[in-house]
């Protein structure tokens, strides 16, 4: 089980960066610019709220993981 | 000394959840009156006005209440439980009783969207604050081995909060007249809530503060610096991150679909009539709620983590059948037409065509010119007979099991995942994160997600909503079913 928290920790970190690009080019920076309010407002809170919290938060959880913080959790 | 006995936990309980549900009540009045609210504070061809609409409806939705988490439950464990979130309770309560009071647009201009909003604010700060303390305030009175059960009691507060709210909506349209209610009606609802606040006040001005945090207090052990600990340092951060990734975030999304986007896909894309789904949706409620006890419950028994990984993996797996099901309901093309009617309003330039099918379903559609842009618009509406209406209302029921199985255990299982000391801070913000972040941008990004697939050309467009999710409840999934331990943690329990 150790094993595998060790090695899931790596899918962590790699899952922060594929959330990083979705967040930003898939649903963040095409929603600032379409003109509409309630798209302004919910691409900032996209790209300023929940972008860094799953990129920070996950990677960090990942990187936890990775060095064995989790293991006898 | 605080009672912690059967009698004395009761009062604990009634004390608690009574100002969690005004919050909550207060906190959904707005959105259930979101349609008066903004023809008295945001006229939409005021482009300002209507930027601070959304932003009162995003921001104190959904990116306030994780600060209000972090400001409060610093004071938590700090001051006190008791004292904190009678603060948060009078800070609601002042706000949704001041939203009442403002001048229309009308008479003020562009001061009353910003006072609005202001309060809108203050209202998602103090929710943010409030859930966290009775949550850790109920949990230190509770005897060993009794928390899932005893929390499970503020777990339903959320549902009360919003059939309250919905119901104290109804009886002042009832008991006033339409010019009434949109002239000044629409305001009692959140006057009310001034009364409600100062009872719950009273009652949990009597209560004395919690037992484990008296006794931290007492022996020098609380913590001065309740954010630095919770978040500067290694060993509680990680724990943290856990109970957000492999718990609260997964919950978060299934309570919004099971309430809201269930709600929201049943009028906007099944396009049910407005009052045959909110009172379908208040029977699934009802007939729900005593499973967030029942669950709570169960959790002391069999553990927190079964019952919430449970619930996610039933929710990952039949979501897209259960909602395949319901769009299939209404779904007209599987059904015969048995006969119709069109009336034509020349004077209005309005055509309405009814159409009865063999199940009894009766299809409503009015198309009129819009007189601003020109364009023909179609109305639609579908009454359903009883036997898709009773179906109906058994999905949603499944799906509120869902949100009673994943919530009803997790409050009890966040309190322990952290000591006394940091307990009102750690585990406030998981929680506002998971539920407001995670949760609050579900009918968001679903929506697009549907606006896509539509625009692709995809034949079942209107599931690929479910995708967000199935997706954040799926990693949760993983991450709580590796990472979490499956009895539940005595390490932080009073000697």
């Amino acid at each position: 089980m150790k094993a595998l928290k060790r090695i899931l920790g790596i899918v962590w970190m790699a899952l922060a960066v594929a959330a990083a690009y979705f967040c930003i080019v898939e649903f963040g920076l095409p929603k600032l610019d379409t003109g509409n309010q309630e798209d302004l407002v919910f691409g900032i809170i996209i790209l300023f709220v929940l972008t860094p919290l799953i990129v920070l938060g996950l990677g960090i959880f990942g990187y936890y993981a990775v060095k064995g913080e989790y293991d006898d959790v | 000394m605080a009672d912690t006995s059967t009698k004395g936990i009761w009062k604990v309980i009634t004390a608690s959840s009574l100002g969690t549900l005004i919050e909550w009540y207060d906190f959904y009045i707005f959105g259930s009156l979101a349609v008066v609210i903004s023809t008295k504070f945001f006229p939409a061809d005021n482009p300002m006005a209507a930027f601070l609409s959304t932003l009162a409806t995003f921001a104190a939705g959904f990116v306030v209440r994780p600060f209000g988490a972090l400001f409060f439950g610093r004071l938590g464990d700090m001051i006190g439980r008791k004292y904190t979130f009678m603060v948060t309770l009078l800070l609601m309560g002042g706000a949704t009783f001041l939203i009442g009071c403002i001048p229309t647009y009308e008479s003020i201009g562009f001061f009353a969207p910003l006072l609005v909003l202001l309060l809108r604010l203050l209202q998602g700060l103090a929710l943010g604050g409030e859930y966290g303390g009775a949550a850790t305030y109920v949990a230190e009175h509770s005897p060993k081995g009794q928390r899932g059960y005893w929390t499970s009691w503020i777990q339903t507060t959320a549902t009360f909060g919003l059939f309250i709210s919905l119901m104290v909506i109804l009886v002042t349209r009832k008991l006033l007249s339409a010019e009434e209610f949109d002239a000044w009606g629409w305001r009692v609802p959140f006057w009310i809530s001034i009364l409600m606040v100062i009872v719950s006040y009273v009652i949990r001005k009597k209560m004395h503060e919690s037992p484990e945090f008296a006794k931290a207090k007492a022996e020098g052990k609380t913590s001065t610096d309740p954010l630095k600990e919770s978040f500067g340092n290694k060993y509680n951060l990680k724990f943290v991150l856990l109970a957000l990734f492999g718990a609260a975030m997964g919950q978060g999304v299934v309570w919004y679909t099971g309430q809201f986007y269930a709600m929201n896909f049943m009028k906007t894309v099944m396009h049910v009539e407005s009052s045959q789904v909110d009172s379908l949706l208040g029977i699934a409620l009802l007939l729900g709620t005593p499973f967030f006890v029942f669950f709570g419950w169960l959790s002391d028994k069999v553990g927190r983590k079964p019952i919430m990984m449970l619930g996610m993996l039933l929710a990952i797996m039949l979501y897209r059948p259960i909602y395949k099901e319901m769009y299939e309901i209404t779904d007209v093309s599987l059904k015969k037409e048995t006969s119709s009617d069109v009336r034509h309003n020349q004077n209005v330039d309005q055509t309405d065509s009814y159409i009865i099918y063999d199940d009894g379903t009766m299809k409503f559609d009015r198309k009129l010119i819009n007189k601003v842009t020109g364009k023909e618009e179609v109305m639609t509406a579908i009454q359903l007979p009883s036997s898709g209406y009773s179906y109906l209302i058994f999905l949603v029921f499944v799906q509120v099991i869902f949100v009673t199985m994943v919530y009803g255990p997790i409050a009890a299982f966040l309190v322990e995942m952290f000591p006394v000391k940091i307990r009102y801070t750690s585990m406030s913000l998981p929680y506002h994160v998971g539920n407001g972040i995670f949760g609050g941008l579900l009918p968001a990004i679903s929506t697009y997600l549907v606006m896509n697939a539509e625009k692709n050309g995809d034949p079942e467009f209107y599931l690929e909503g479910l995708w967000y999710p199935i997706i954040i409840a799926g990693i949760s999934f993983v991450i709580g079913m590796v990472y979490l331990k499956t009895k539940n943690n005595t390490e932080h329990d009073r000697s």
